[in-house]
């Protein structure tokens, strides 16, 4: 007869009270605190009766701009937790030294620096540039939606599986205490037996779905659906950055899906691959990820580049300076991007001629990137330059980017590396990079796109106490980090002995706070702008005189974004359109054909994340119900033919006359 | 009324200038096809992943069995063989679909279906039988990744004989129409990949490492 514990563990696996860490009251302070906001959510939700209208306009919509909007929702609430656990590590770090030990064990601390790493560059950086990719991109082609709308709402809502299972983490059982790339033999089982590392592997391959899926899907939409007479050199900037960013999605995450895999089989079924012993490899695991992870950085910055020469072009009032050389450099650094991953890993002793290559290939890359600075900076000479928000985050990218490029090719030179790997340097390089770059681009975007899509601007002042915020905290943060990597103090250390170096820490943490108000100035700033969304609103559908074509519509864009598809015959085509006087058609309107939402990507991210919390807690009977599920509804879905509705012509010329009427009286 | 000053009909009114805006339906290309081929691409990548792996470890066999103590070179052929054929059948299938022949290309489809069970059956008689000589996938690096990319090709001819009676129900629910062609069309891209991918397989992993 079988006894208690083993039903026990055949209904729940490894999952026990204990996993709940009733005894770190961190832990129980926030998820007391994530309880109170989630519940007062849903509350609320539940008393404007907005479940239903949640679930018919967002959840199951396949319009690529609300799933657009949510990632960045995504991406943004995302921010504020990895936010947390930098604010943290800042504190800990700060007062950690000598006999005092901080509040944080190391324990604790190391699931928080990994969660940090993990958070903002999957769940906060990937879905805002995904979001903004797929909110822009199908407008500034001229095509109504992407290639696979379905595949769209299905790929967010398995990024968003992964988030939620990262979130779950954090009260049911650990997160990984590995690093952000969890390097075995560490990450293997004999060093890190409890579920951390399952948490890690499961929550990336589920969001490694969406995000390769949605590369598949834009790049497809990119080659296929552009406006007639748009060719390939006729595309906008942002359009080619967006373009290069999902080729480099498809070409690297794979690489990731399998070095995950094979890490999972070692942890679950006994392989060999990573571990000491009969005859693994730990460094091919470095090897692997990095070859995903390199390229991974390109995914993030290209977009971001592609977002300041939108920004710097439109705020100059002048065509971009250079964009031949600008999508040269692009594609250039594409294929550069898979030419420089050893460098991630000069000391695993490959051999000075191997770390030469790596070396020179690294400093190459720098050549393309500076040629895009020396585009926006012509771009800027002698245009008629607005200083608004988000040419504000340009120019600060410019100046803070241009240094965290230095330091990288610093960083590039292998026997300097020796010296500073691993060491705080780094840490500061790639926060310059990352905040100077993509964190800098992504609120430039944010700003610019925002009345695009929701039909008024956000309030500049308070964007421009964030960006000063954010400069500023940045610098100051970061800076005592480059000095204290220069004087060799290492990575990931929860507490140190020599306390002449406190005062560097307890600056860094006045820079984390300066970034705190930065995050809440944002915050502040779109709650201000809703509640005076009145006087800013955009009536025009172009309200920053911009030069692509998402602004050739209304703010918001109907469902269809384009009544009339526009016919391109110039880069910038609708500065050209506006400089050629050409008309909106206000008659002729068609029926427009439109995919119905659907409830099926929902479902099967629902499924696999079940999936993968049993097999994170090696709960079997949930593993099998959640593939076998997720695989049905997907079978299913493909039997539903009924996947289109009419927009009728009727309405069609409703919805742009009301345009028309608006745009007469702001002319 | 707004509405009241547009009408339905009729050209539209005067332009200056060259069209700036398409008065017809604008159909774009569909895009299913190089989707799924750039998909496709991305899985490559994953078995690209996999014989890298082998590449680097499959000499590390760790005190256990090497190549040419365990492959059976004659199953292996025929396996090889039943997954070629199965390639040639779903290609005449894909002749009765252009052909809009549905009961021949169900008969083909059929066939395919049956030869890629045979295959996925020879494979897992082969895996019991390394496991219960003790060459099982845990006792060398070696074992872990020629199980691994084998058994990975293996699952996606799995998924692709699931797919496979999914869309013969198709066949017969909707007839040929231009979706299920163009499902077929996606399987038979699908489908051929797997067999390229296993040309590497049985010349990269059993033909070399036998000897």
């Amino acid at each position: 007869m079988p006894n208690n514990l083993d039903i026990q563990r055949l209904v729940f696996g490894r999952l026990t009270w204990d996993a709940i860490p009733f005894d770190v009251p961190i832990v129980m302070g926030t998820f007391a605190g994530v309880a109170a906001i989630g519940l007062t959510v849903l509350a609320l939700i539940t008393r404007y009766r907005l479940w239903g209208y949640l679930w018919k306009e967002w959840f199951t919509s396949v319009d690529h701009k609300k799933i657009g909007i949510m990632y960045s929702i995504l991406g943004i609430v995302m921010l504020l937790r990895g936010f947390a656990d930098a604010l943290m590590m800042r504190l800990q770090q700060a007062t950690s030294f000598g006999l005092h030990h901080g509040y944080l064990p190391p324990h604790h601390y190391d699931q928080i620096f990994t969660a940090h790493g993990v958070i903002m560059i999957f769940f906060v950086a990937m879905p805002l540039v995904t979001g903004l990719m797929n909110f822009v991109v199908p407008m500034q082609i001229g095509a109504r939606d992407v290639s696979f709308p379905f595949l769209n709402n299905f790929s967010f809502w398995m990024t968003a599986a992964g988030a939620g299972l990262v979130m779950i983490s954090l009260f049911v059982g650990e997160f990984a205490r590995t690093g952000w790339l969890a390097y075995p033999p560490l990450s293997g089982i004999a060093y890190s037996p409890d579920v951390g590392v399952d948490y890690y592997i499961w929550s990336l391959q589920i969001a490694g779905i969406g995000t390769l899926l949605s590369g598949v899907n834009l790049i497809t939409t990119i080659l296929k659906m552009r406006a007639p007479g748009m060719k390939l050199m006729k595309m906008p900037v942002f359009t080619w950055t967006a373009l290069c960013a999902n080729v480099l999605i498809v070409a690297s995450f794979p690489i990731l899906t399998a070095v995950l895999a094979l890490l999972a089989l070692d942890r679950y079924v006994g392989t060999h691959f990573f571990t000491n012993t009969l005859g693994g490899d730990p460094m091919m695991y470095v090897n692997l990820i990095w070859m995903w992870g390199h390229p991974e950085v390109y995914i993030l910055i290209l977009p971001a580049f592609g977002i300041y020469s939108e920004v710097v072009a439109t705020f100059s009032g002048k065509p971009l300076f250079g964009y031949a050389s600008m999508v040269a450099a692009t594609v250039v650094i594409t294929i550069a991007s898979y030419l420089v991953w050893l460098h991630h890993f000069f000391t695993m002793g490959s051999g000075g001629d191997v770390n030469a290559f790596f070396g020179v290939t690294t400093m190459l890359i720098s050549i393309p990137t500076g040629a895009k600075i020396f585009n926006w900076l012509f771009t800027m000479y002698r245009g008629r330059v607005r200083f608004e928000v988000p040419m504000m985050w340009a120019v600060g990218f410019m100046v803070t980017f241009a240094i965290g490029g230095m330091t990288g090719v610093l960083l590039a030179v292998p026997p300097a590396d020796f010296e500073l790997h691993n060491s705080l340097f780094l840490v500061a390089h790639f926060h310059n990079a990352i905040i100077g770059g993509v964190v800098f681009g992504l609120f430039a975007g944010l700003a610019y796109w925002f009345p695009k899509a929701f039909g008024f601007r956000l309030e500049p002042f308070w964007g421009k106490v964030s960006f000063w915020c954010w400069l500023s905290g940045f610098w100051v943060a970061f800076t005592p980090l480059y000095v204290m990597g220069l004087m060799g103090v290492t990575r990931r250390l929860s507490h140190f002995d020599d306390p002449s170096l406190q005062i560097w820490f307890e600056i860094a943490l006045v820079g984390a706070l300066l970034i705190l108000c930065g995050i809440a100035a944002f915050l502040i700033q779109i709650a201000v702008s809703i509640r005076n969304r009145e006087q800013l609103r955009d009536v025009t559908g172009d309200c920053w005189d911009a030069r692509t074509l998402e602004w050739s519509i209304p703010s918001p864009p109907p469902a269809y974004n384009f009544a009339f598809t526009p016919v391109v015959y110039a880069r910038d085509a609708w500065s050209d359109m506006k400089a050629r006087g050409a008309e909106r058609p206000t008659s002729g309107f068609l029926p427009i054909h439109l995919p119905k939402n659907t409830a099926a990507g929902v479902l099967i991210a629902a499924c696999s994340a079940a999936c993968a919390f049993g097999l994170i807690w090696q709960i079997w009977w949930l593993v099998a119900i959640g593939l076998l599920a997720a695989i049905g509804i997907a079978i299913a879905n493909g039997f539903n033919r009924d996947r289109e509705f009419t927009v009728p012509a009727v309405e069609v010329a409703m919805d742009e006359s009301i345009q028309a009427e608006s745009l007469r009286r702001a002319a | 009324m707004t509405a009241a000053t547009t009408t339905l009909s009729g050209p539209p009114a005067s332009r200056k200038g060259p069209s700036f805006y398409l008065t017809r339906e604008h159909h774009p290309e569909d895009g299913t096809l190089l989707g799924f081929w750039i998909y496709l691409m991305s899985d490559c990548l994953i078995f690209a992943c996999l014989f890298a792996c082998y590449g680097v470890l499959g000499r590390n066999y760790a005190g256990g069995p090497t190549g040419a103590e365990i492959f059976e070179l004659p199953t292996v052929a025929t396996n090889t063989a039943i997954l070629l054929l199965s390639s040639i059948t779903y290609g005449l299938a894909m002749v009765d679909v252009h052909e809009e022949r549905a009961r021949g290309a169900m008969a083909w489809l059929a066939a395919t279906g049956l030869l890629g069970c045979a295959f996925l059956g020879l494979e897992l008689k082969e895996f019991f039988h390394l496991v219960g000589e003790g060459a099982g996938p845990t006792h060398s690096a070696f074992l872990s990744s020629f199980f691994t990319l084998v058994a990975t090709h293996g699952l996606h001819v799995t998924f692709g004989v699931i797919w496979l009676v999914t869309l013969m129900i198709q066949v017969v629910r909707n007839g040929l129409d231009p979706v299920v062609r163009r499902r077929l069309m996606c399987l038979s891209m699908f489908w051929h990949f797997l067999d390229v991918v296993w040309i590497g397989v049985f010349s990269f992993v059993y033909l070399v490492g036998v000897q």
